[in-house]
């Protein structure tokens, strides 16, 4: 459409400044590669805003409208099959555009000061700048197939940059567990397109769409009607493609590699571990949610999923001691909330938990974020990860704290932070639908207010003994300016970002929803959130002998979460057994045989051929000559045969 | 009839001739004097034509229909001279230690001038012409390095067995009139009417036969292709890429044009036959690459192979084969031209040519490698360089018109081709060598080159348009 065409820059931008600082990564010096960075992505974000007024300033019969910006043919085989590349904009691609821009931005000027002195930080910043790329370009996606490039372009670069400190053996054995774990989830993705596609007719989203929500269409009827092992195609394809988006949003069983990614540096755990990356899940499932509401199964399995990771990770967070590990489980458990929120939510004016989930994707985005790039300043100061070497830190870093402590009640759900009013609507939308998943998240909220405290205790509290142990670096005070402004800037979207009226934007159907407020069920919420707090006070504001008490008096319980559920053992049991004892041998041996045995067996064939065909090139004239006229005599014959 | 119809159908054509002449006013004039820029004007020319082909391209026939142009030739034309600017840049480096400079240019422009002829031929004939004009100035070129015998004998048997090619070809032109009364493209096609009666049409098919095999040789496809291996190792690598990307492509063309314009009755047979020819020159043009240890002869024998998956897409007898031998013909050229100018500059500043040469590339040149890298995994098609898709294309042209069995032997082609490309690529990257070949500059204007082939070879894959437009400008069979 006219009048957005700018919004091709958006992702040109990141391309070029990927370009420029890769290719120049040697020449330009780290600090100048990041001032590229940040200029590019504060233009794209501006770009993004400037988009998102003007998109949402503009109504058509009361509804937003879903514009191809862009749409090329990249690839066409025949008249219906065809692959396009284009852009799309509509609520939920305008919303994640601010998000994703707005984000990256503020990481990539954090991460002027935070690598300061890095001597690869060029690369760095290439590699930030083609994460941004591939996840702007996932967002505007028009088609499945365009989504699944930008899909495995995200998962390469997210693998570079946690395997950024490539000297350290944890951080390289994590990114090949963040790759292989989220490659295994693309697999089913990948089918599931491919049977989508199949049923469809299409990988464009909106003729997916509008032909599989209609009971009436050809599409539908094949769709639903044949069947393998029982359950129908619909069924199988929104299973497979939910399995991608829960090995990127990290959920439950699929999850093992969010923990072990924090090994990268911290601002990116900000960027693509808590805003953008593993939201990409619930974008998916939320761009194909009138799909998904066709085939009731398939919601329930995201709302059930959704709200047992919450639940899961809630549990384990309570237990770690690796301040992003902490983080990181509990971005697992948030996007739990935004999976069910999904999960939950029916069409149009039914559309409270669709449109919370939206909101709650907004909300913890800037949230999460502050309290990643909190956690870096912290991490930045004390140089550990653990939050037994922290403490009392509140009065050498009052404004981190101060952050820290507004993003921690905003995770909360304590008004008027925004995390309240998002995690509400997803609270009420369960409880319309499902109570069970309603208690599962009320008592997740509970939880989660304990940890996120139990965490700012210890670091910003909780004054140790042996705290003051003599430091190898001079203690100054708070992160450099670079590092603050980002924080103080996601702050305060923190306090604002709740009361934007999202139920007016970003809703299922494009039309704006009416939402009640339900003062018992806030009041609910709230007791239950402030019981958490008041716990994790009692335990954690002081050192005292209660945490340990009850971990012993747990017992087994409690190793038995610490050790996260013994899910990361469970699956190398499995890959010992199973895959390298039982199944590798036999590859192994079909491999060395008949794989290679052919390629040898070809390879000298090949040979013997390629030395019998010398005489054929005698060099001498009359030869070649006796050869193209008896050829010229075969095609003549041929042609009369034929 | 008039003049400027004449000048504006003939646009291109004029434009090269003008550069000729003025070429040799100069050669006449200021003989020996400034030669370099003899080369950037030829190059400008060039680039005119080029520009000119995919702008403004004539539409209509002249010379009583003898001559007719249209999109499609205009953009034929217009790979043609893009190649062959790619070829005198990158020969900049040979030609400077050559007296006869100029000369090269002139003889690159005449026979790019035949080819222009052959293309817009709308009569036997004038077919005829163009491909001798294109033909006898080839065979001053393969002698150019007047010092090398065997660069005189890839001379005298290129114009030998061209010789040979031509009398065929004419015979079966004679045929063809006997058989029909006309010559013209039009009229041929309207004179066919098979199977109606084979007494009537036995001439008609005999003449197609022999022009079938003129076309066959000049595309060096199997068996007519064993003149190659001693005309290419012979000549200059320029010339050597000119021979293989710049006539194959323009004899390709018009094989393409008379086969779908002209006999698209005829098409379940000789969709057979080239089919049979295609899958024949895949395997023997691997099984001579295969043994190669001298880079020049291995990519002039991988180009014979790169002609047998051509034929897939031409055997398809679609407008579809049609448009993706035109977009294969392009990704070709940027391709094989950009692989020829590393190897041409290479030999030229150290005299290696060898693969053992190449062993350890990477890290003394490393630019120069990683052009080659490109070059070659898009000529063995590794996805995302452009030579995927367009194998993909030219597969799929084949797949669709029922040629499942040819498909698949293009596959297994496909699989064996990756092991002698790969083969490069690991001596440049993984080998080391106690004498690798050392770091130099390779000047501007092969830079240039490698910079455009590099580009093209990753943007055309995705600019999915171009098939398209490509589609639209082919109407083969309709």
């Amino acid at each position: 459409m006219e009048g957005y065409s700018y919004i091709i820059w958006i992702l040109i931008l990141p391309l070029l400044t990927f370009l420029v600082t890769g290719l120049g990564s040697r020449k330009i010096s780290p600090t100048l590669a990041g001032i590229i960075g940040t200029t590019s992505m504060g233009i794209c974000a501006l770009l993004s805003i400037y988009t998102a007024g003007s998109y949402f300033g503009y109504y058509s019969n009361g509804v937003y409208p879903s514009l191809k910006v862009f749409d090329l043919p990249w690839l066409s085989f025949t008249e219906n099959l065809s692959i396009h590349l284009g852009m799309v904009l509509d609520p939920i691609s305008v919303m994640m555009l601010v998000v994703v821009t707005l984000v990256s931005f503020m990481v990539h000027l954090y991460s002027i000061g935070y690598l300061h002195g890095e001597s690869r930080g060029g690369v760095y910043f290439s590699y930030l700048s083609l994460f941004s790329f591939s996840m702007l370009g996932l967002v505007v996606s028009t088609n499945l197939f365009q989504m699944y490039i930008f899909w495995e372009l995200v998962g390469v670069s997210s693998f570079l940059l946690i395997g950024y400190y490539f000297t350290k053996p944890s951080a390289v054995a994590a990114s090949k567990k963040a790759f292989i774990v989220t490659r295994f989830a693309d697999f089913g993705f990948l089918v599931g397109i491919l049977i989508m596609g199949y049923v469809g007719g299409s990988f464009e989203f909106d003729a997916i769409i509008s032909r599989l929500t209609n009971p009436e269409s050809p599409e539908f009827l094949t769709a639903t009607g044949a069947g393998f092992l029982g359950i129908s195609l619909l069924t199988w394809s929104l299973v497979l493609i939910f399995m991608g988006g829960a090995g990127k949003s990290a959920m439950f069983p699929l999850h093992i590699w969010l923990p072990d990614a924090m090994e990268g540096p911290t601002p990116v755990s900000a960027l693509i571990h808590a805003a953008t990356m593993v939201v990409a899940g619930v974008f998916l499932v939320a761009r194909l949610f009138p799909v998904f509401f066709q085939v009731p199964v398939a919601l329930d399995l995201v709302a059930w999923v959704g709200a047992l990771s919450a639940l899961f990770a809630a549990i384990i967070a309570c237990t770690q001691t690796d301040i992003k590990r902490i983080l990181a489980y509990s971005t697992m458990s948030q996007i739990g909330y935004m999976m069910f929120g999904l999960g939950v939510s029916g069409m149009g004016e039914a559309g409270l938990g669709y449109m919370g989930s939206m909101f709650h994707l907004f909300t913890h985005a800037m949230f999460k974020a502050l309290l990643f790039l909190g956690a870096g300043a912290v991490i930045h100061y004390v140089h550990s990860n653990e939050v037994s070497d922290m403490g009392a830190l509140r009065k050498k870093m009052p404004v981190t704290g101060l952050l820290f402590l507004l993003a921690c009640l905003s995770i909360s759900g304590i008004p008027p932070f925004s995390g309240f009013f998002s995690k509400e609507e997803i609270l009420t939308a369960a409880l319309m639908k499902n109570p069970v998943v309603y208690g599962i998240g009320l008592f997740t909220a509970g939880l989660t207010a304990f940890y996120m405290f139990r965490l700012y205790y210890l670091i910003f509290w909780h004054n140790k003994p042996y705290h003051d142990k003599p430091s190898p670096l001079p203690r100054k005070k708070e992160a450099p300016l670079t590092m603050m402004v980002p924080m103080i800037l996601l702050g305060f979207a923190t306090l604002v970002s709740g009361f934007f009226p999202f139920n007016n934007f970003v809703t299922s159907d494009g039309k704006p929803l009416e939402i009640t407020f339900h003062a018992d069920l806030s009041a609910i919420a709230i007791g239950v959130s402030l019981t958490g707090i008041a716990l994790a006070s009692v335990f954690y504001l002081r050192p005292g002998p209660w945490p340990d008490k009850i971990a012993t008096a747990l017992g087994g319980f409690f190793t038995t979460v610490y050790r996260k559920f013994y899910i990361d053992e469970i699956y190398t049991l499995v890959a010992k057994k199973f895959i390298i004892g039982t199944v590798s041998p036999v590859a192994n041996w079909f491999d060395r045989n008949v794989v290679d045995g052919l390629m040898n067996f070809t390879g000298t064939v090949m040979g013997v051929f390629s030395d019998s065909i010398k005489v054929w090139q005698s060099g001498k004239i009359h030869g070649y000559l006796l050869w193209f006229f008896a050829g010229s005599m075969i095609v003549l014959i041929l042609m009369f045969i034929l | 009839m008039d003049f400027i119809t004449l000048v504006s159908l003939l646009r291109m054509e004029l434009l090269l001739t003008a550069g000729l002449v003025v070429l040799l006013i100069y050669k006449i004039f200021y003989e020996g004097a400034r030669d370099k820029m003899a080369g950037w004007f030829t190059v400008s020319v060039l680039l005119g034509t080029f520009l000119c082909g995919i702008f403004l391209p004539a539409e209509g026939g002249y010379f009583g229909g003898m001559f007719i142009t249209g999109s499609l030739a205009g953009m034929e034309k217009s790979i043609l001279s893009l190649g062959s600017v790619f070829i005198i840049l990158f020969g900049r480096t040979w030609l400077e230690n050559s007296r006869h400079e100029l000369e090269f240019y002139l003889l690159i422009l005449s026979v790019l001038l035949g080819m222009f002829f052959m293309i817009s031929a709308g009569h036997l004939l004038m077919f005829y012409l163009g491909l001798e004009l294109a033909t006898l100035p080839l065979a001053a070129l393969a002698v150019f390095d007047f010092n090398k015998s065997r660069s005189s004998e890839a001379g005298v048997k290129l114009i030998l067995n061209s010789a040979f090619s031509s009398a065929l070809l004419l015979f079966g032109a004679s045929l063809v009139y006997g058989g029909s009364g006309t010559l013209y493209f039009p009229e041929l096609n309207s004179a066919i009417t098979f199977p109606a009666s084979r007494g009537s049409s036995f001439l008609l098919l005999a003449g197609f036969s022999f022009l079938f095999t003129g076309f066959a040789f000049k595309i060096s496809a199997v068996p007519f292709h064993l003149w190659t291996a001693d005309v290419y190792e012979g000549a200059p690598v320029p010339v050597t890429a000119f021979l293989s990307v710049i006539s194959k492509g323009a004899a390709l063309f018009v094989f393409v044009a008379v086969l779908y314009r002209v006999f698209p009755l005829y098409s379940e047979t000789w969709s057979l036959v080239t089919g049979l020819m295609g899958a024949l020159t895949m395997v023997i043009g691997n099984l001579f690459a295969m043994r190669q240890g001298n880079l020049k002869r291995f990519l002039a024998f991988s180009s014979i192979t790169q002609v047998g998956f051509l034929l897939v897409g031409v055997a398809s007898a679609s407008q579809l084969g049609h448009a993706a031998v035109l977009y294969f013909m392009l990704i070709y050229l940027f391709s094989n031209l950009g692989a020829f100018a590393v190897v041409s500059v290479i030999a030229d500043k150290t005299g290696k040519e060898t693969l053992s040469d190449y062993r350890g590339l990477y890290k003394t040149n490393p630019m120069l490698a990683l052009a080659l890298l490109v070059a070659l995994f898009s000529l063995a098609g590794i996805p995302p360089t452009a030579g995927f898709f367009g194998k993909l294309f030219l597969l799929n042209s084949g797949a669709s018109s029922g040629m499942i069995y040819l498909v698949i032997f293009a596959c297994m082609n496909m699989v064996v081709s990756l092991y002698y490309y790969l083969r490069v690529v690991k001596a440049m990257f993984v080998d080391t060598s106690d004498d690798p070949i050392p770091h130099f500059n390779s000047g501007l204007p092969v830079k240039i080159v490698l910079a455009c082939s590099v580009l093209g070879i990753i943007l055309l894959g995705f600019f999915g348009g171009l098939f398209d437009y490509f589609t639209s400008l082919t109407f083969g069979l309709q």
